[in-house]
């Protein structure tokens, strides 16, 4: 952050594109009528999918655990309706691919039934720990869209000491108003799970970065925090990516995290203000994470707005609550400068959507790319001082290792460089695709290591069976003479008694 | 002309002196890089490029007896690497690259021999006699060796399916007017 940024509050990096937020932001939120069937993915989090532990036919009550979390990263799965088990199997992924993955089918037998909790009346007299059990039991995962377990970040704080909680009221995606949403109307709540987080990571303030383009949600947000000094509102200068962990720390903060470096190293951490909502109900109440808020907008919606609706509820069938004008031309989960183009609206509404674009002719369209005319207004966008120009270049010409000298790896796909390329050059999927190259290769060498081990294994073993082997051979020889011997000593004996 | 000889003799003498020294106490055992493309190299030992294992494939590339191209199971991945370490071009079009493979059982098939759990380098077919076997996937480095081994031909190999973990955003396609300028 340059001197001049310190005087003129306007941050040098980044854009500003059309917020698109109005009037979907301004529509009250509405409650989606409980779906006939839902479709819970085993894997809608950073780490380990999570592991089946019902089975196809059994009875299942609202927020029962459905998968279990495996490893140290990973989240457990509840079931979002009650109902039955109606199937556990592959079905398509809200991923740009079209691949399919695991997910378990619930039908839905309305009865709305959730399983019995118990409310914790004071959760601050819970010790960090037990909070943080609490939020693992609730697979809560960072709603942002990142999807990294939250209890993971927690017990990350209180170990390298964080002393401020950042709180990501950013949004800075157009289109989406989920966040703004759930701070105008459930601000109390995002509070006390604030508090809640501040006293599970161990943070002594609480800073809640708000975008300045929501006035009513800062508004709202003063009101509920009032009463706790510790909790500040922080209105933020409107620009994309602010909603970016970094970006949102260096403005708050002025500290910088260094490339290599967490957040939390230099002693803050990021959640988002739908994640603390989120925290506030698992831990008062003992409700498990499988409902959510998710923003539906774009030109070919008729009705845009927030919907309150079950994880686990198929893309169409909240498109089609909200009515559509037309054919959607593309269909967008989350926002559109980093969300995902989805394959067709068959897919599930997973934990990190925040948003369901159904984007028109217009809005969808993509224009022809041309050349470079190195006019440097990506290297002018580029929130993280990257030169997008040179590493576009060294990929086009298939030199991904040149990439990665110009810090490929610090480059988080926000999406400035290609939005201000006056010759619309795709760079976010050239760096996208270089990322995936690099990460192949990079697995193929610890594949290659991997089999080294196996193979020094199997050395092991062979020499260890042949050894045993021996061992044996030995040992029932020893035993063979040893009988023999004996035999041979009675039978004189036995010989002897006889002619006596 | 006596001393240009005298003193030139002297100086061959001290020279080669030193290079005998340095010849001897400098020496360094083997070639290098015979190493460092032999921990490049898979390491299971397989035999497809038909030296008897990875260390005397290794050798062969170092010396530049063999192809980069040798090793199957290592793919055109491996050949560009090694290439790249050897310093040399690789004419690739010629390799058919069917990507990383995996071995596979038709269950229907297997009649539990064991034959090919006896031969798989690293241990990836977990099965007992009388069993139907399997192919742990993280563990097979798709050699093929067990695939000659199956009396049934119940072993056969698949190419590694792709996977929401293993997919990568194709290359955006250049236009005309990008290449023309």
């Amino acid at each position: 952050m340059g001197l001049f940024d310190k005087f003129f509050k306007e941050p040098s990096w980044g854009v500003h594109p059309d917020d698109h937020k109005r009037p979907a932001a301004d529509v009250p939120l509405r409650i989606l009528p409980p779906p006939a069937k839902v479709y819970m993915p085993l894997q809608q989090h950073v780490g380990g999918a999570a592991r089946p532990i019902v089975l196809v036919g059994q009875k299942v009550l609202k927020g029962q655990l459905l998968a279990e979390a495996s490893g140290n990263i990973s989240a457990p799965i509840h079931a979002p309706v009650s109902g039955t088990v109606s199937a556990i199997g592959e079905i398509t992924a809200p991923h740009a691919s079209g691949l399919g993955f695991t997910a378990i089918t619930i039908a839905n037998d309305f009865a709305d039934r959730w399983i019995e909790s118990t409310p914790v009346a004071d959760p601050f007299a819970l010790t960090p720990e037990e909070i943080t059990k609490l939020t693992a039991a609730a697979g809560i995962v960072g709603l942002g869209g990142a999807t990294f377990p939250a209890a993971a970040k927690f017990a990350l704080g209180r170990r390298l000491k964080v002393d401020t909680l950042i709180v990501n009221g950013g949004e800075c995606e157009p289109y989406l108003s989920a966040d703004d949403r759930i701070m105008r109307d459930r601000a109390d709540q995002v509070v006390d799970g604030v508090r809640i987080v501040m006293r599970a990571i161990g943070a002594t303030q609480a800073l809640v970065g708000i975008e300045d383009n929501k006035p009513e949600a800062i508004a709202a947000m003063r009101v509920a925090a009032e009463p706790f000094p510790e909790v500040k509102i922080r209105p933020v200068p409107t620009r994309y990516p602010m909603g970016s962990d970094r970006q949102l720390i260096i403005t708050l903060t002025g500290r910088e995290v260094p490339a290599d470096a967490r957040a939390a190293e230099v002693g803050v951490l990021v959640h988002n203000v739908s994640t603390c909502a989120a925290v506030h109900q698992a831990v008062r109440f003992g409700r498990p994470l499988v409902e959510r808020i998710v923003t539906i907008n774009g030109g070919a919606v008729k009705n845009p707005g927030n919907i309150f609706a079950p994880i686990g509820t198929l893309v169409s069938e909240l498109l089609d609550f909200c009515g559509l004008k037309e054919e959607p031309a593309r269909i967008i989960l989350g926002g559109p400068m980093m969300g995902t183009p989805l394959p067709h609206g068959l897919v599930p509404l997973v934990k990190g959507a925040s948003g369901i674009l159904a984007l028109d002719a217009q809005e969808a369209h993509i224009p022809e790319a041309g050349p470079c005319i190195r006019c440097g207004n990506c290297t002018r966008a580029c929130p993280m001082g990257l030169l997008p120009v040179e590493m576009g270049a060294h990929i086009r010409a298939g030199d991904l290792d040149g990439a990665a000298k110009f810090m490929l790896g610090d480059c988080m796909s926000c999406g400035c460089c290609a939005y201000v390329c006056p010759s619309h050059i795709p760079l976010v999927q050239y760096f996208n695709h270089a990322k995936g190259e690099l990460w192949a290769k990079e697995r193929g060498k610890l594949r290659n290591e991997a089999t080294k081990r196996l193979v020094e294994a199997r050395a092991v073993r062979l020499e260890r069976e042949a050894k045993e082997k021996a061992e044996a051979a030995a040992r029932r020889k020893a035993e063979r003479a040893a009988a023999k011997a004996k035999a041979a000593a009675e039978a004189p004996a036995q010989t002897e008694g006889e002619t006596a | 002309m006596l001393t240009a000889v005298g003193s030139l003799t002297m100086m061959g003498v001290a020279l080669g002196g030193l290079l005998g020294v340095a010849s001897r106490y400098l020496a360094v055992e083997g070639n290098p890089i015979e190493g460092e493309i032999k921990d490049l190299l898979p390491g299971s030992q397989c035999g497809q490029c038909g030296y008897v294992g990875c260390a005397q494939a290794a050798a062969a590339l170092a010396k530049g007896e063999a192809p980069v191209t040798l090793c199957p199971p290592g793919g055109r991945a491996l050949a560009q690497q090694l290439a790249a370490k050897l310093g040399i071009k690789a004419d690739l079009s010629a390799m058919s690259d069917s990507g990383p493979q995996l071995a596979h059982v038709a269950e229907e098939i297997c009649i539990g021999c064991c034959k090919c759990i006896k031969v798989c380098p690293t241990d990836a077919i977990l099965g007992a006699a009388k069993q139907i076997h399997n192919v742990i996937r993280e563990a097979c480095t798709g050699c093929g060796a067990c695939v000659d081994r199956c009396p049934t031909e119940a072993m056969t190999m698949m190419p590694m399916p792709i996977t929401l973990q293993h997919w990568i955003w194709p290359k955006p396609m250049v236009s005309v007017a990008a290449v023309a300028a």
